[in-house]
């Protein structure tokens, strides 16, 4: 069974897909990913997930599902006009 | 190359971009065919140098030499793992890949081909063999699919390791006795052509090149990062006060390189088409271990069966 891996290292960040392994289960899946992904410290924790469970976007959809986001500039504090008088903003 | 098509054009203005491409992305066939070659051809490269390495193990002139080893041998077999994961994203089972390679079907670096007969030849893998490896692997860390250059960002952090311990071995031997110094310059003597024929045949007889320099999946030329090596190591090379075996080795200082000897091509094609010193044992190895192995992975398999079934009986 392929399963992905995602490990979240010391540093308070969240869990980040490194790569991905064949083991019979979970916790072989576990077992071979401390040695395959973490043999300098890269990681506090490891998730491991079955690939087949992982629905993804398709790339053939980036339009429709990001292009709107591209005329909400207003979304971001730099649309904003502010006064060089006023602080604090 | 034909006229190119449509997606043909707009792939390419993609790479040239420097937008990379990402598993599920559409890409023309010849770009994934070479990349499942390339990509698979490294991975099985990455098995089959832990044997010559493997063989002085047991070896090792000191514990801390033999942890060393053991953890530079762990690392190619991770790296071998990495780089098998980054090419079934391109459609291809591991199963196959490593089938591919126990017949014999598959090609791997043939500088593993050579044998290690001593310690110092230890030294002189990790400092040459993995000192080329490296030098051919980090432009490939900015290579245009995604999965594989970021296989290589990992692999090259940690084959710098690779490179100081082998480099520390000779520095020992070299300030040894006499013949300790005389089994690292032994060593040199005979790394130094192959590690060279790493790079691969000279420019205008590498037969993808070009291709594979237009899809950003090859991004420096064979010639060029040889060059590089050469003008690398041979200070090295001084420093530990051994000779490089090349009699026409000379710093040319109108091109700020150095010149260096003619490489024996016929040897590097006969060691690629399988007469090397030791293709056979290299894969009689391979198979061995994958054979014995079966056991194990066929009682792994049916424990998780068992476990499975075990769950949804309750």
């Amino acid at each position: 069974m392929l399963f992905e891996i995602f490990i979240r290292s010391q540093h308070g960040l969240a869990h980040k897909h490194v790569g991905s392994l064949h083991a019979p289960d979970a916790a072989l899946a576990l077992a071979n990913a401390r040695d395959v992904y973490t043999r300098r410290h890269e990681g506090v924790s490891i998730w491991v997930v079955p690939s087949a469970a992982i629905t993804a976007s398709s790339p053939g959809d980036k339009e429709p599902l990001f292009e709107p986001a591209n005329n909400k500039v207003y979304r971001h504090p730099g649309f904003y006009h502010v006064p060089p008088e006023v602080k604090n903003l | 190359m034909g006229t190119a098509t449509a997606t043909e054009l707009s792939f390419q203005a993609r790479i040239d971009e420097g937008i990379k491409i990402e598993p599920k992305d559409a890409m023309p066939e010849g770009y994934r065919q070479t990349l499942i070659r390339q990509i698979s051809q490294h991975a099985h490269s990455e098995i089959v140098g832990q044997l010559p390495e493997g063989n002085w193990i047991g070896r090792a002139p000191t514990l801390q030499r033999k942890a060393i080893l053991l953890a530079k041998v762990q690392d190619e077999a991770g790296h071998g793992l990495y780089l098998y994961s980054a090419a079934e994203t391109l459609g291809v089972s591991r199963h196959d890949l490593i089938a591919d390679l126990l017949s014999g079907k598959a090609k791997y670096s043939s500088i593993f081909n050579y044998p290690t007969l001593t310690w110092a030849d230890i030294g002189a893998i990790g400092w040459l063999v993995d000192g080329a490896a490296i030098m051919n692997q980090i432009p490939l860390c900015r290579c245009s699919y995604g999965p594989y250059a970021r296989a290589m960002v990992r692999i090259c952090k940690e084959e710098s390791f690779h490179q100081r311990q082998g480099f520390d071995i000779l520095r020992v031997l070299c300030r040894g006795t006499p013949a300790q110094k005389a089994m690292a310059q032994d060593a040199l003597n005979r790394w130094w052509w192959p590690s060279l024929m790493m790079f691969g045949p000279p420019d205008e007889q590498s037969s993808h090149s070009a291709q594979s320099m237009q899809w950003k999946i090859k991004l420096v030329s064979n010639d060029g990062l040889r060059q590089k090596f050469v003008d690398q190591t041979v200070p090295q090379a001084d420093f530990l006060g051994l000779r490089v075996p090349d009699a026409a080795l000379q710093w040319n200082e109108e091109r700020g390189h150095y010149d260096f000897g003619a490489i024996a091509w016929e040897e590097f094609h006969q060691v690629i088409r399988g007469h090397g010193p030791c293709n056979r044992d290299r894969l009689a190895t391979r198979q061995q271990a994958h054979h014995e192995g079966a056991w194990v992975r066929e009682a792994l398999n049916a424990h998780a069966r068992k476990q499975q079934e075990g769950a949804h009986a309750v």
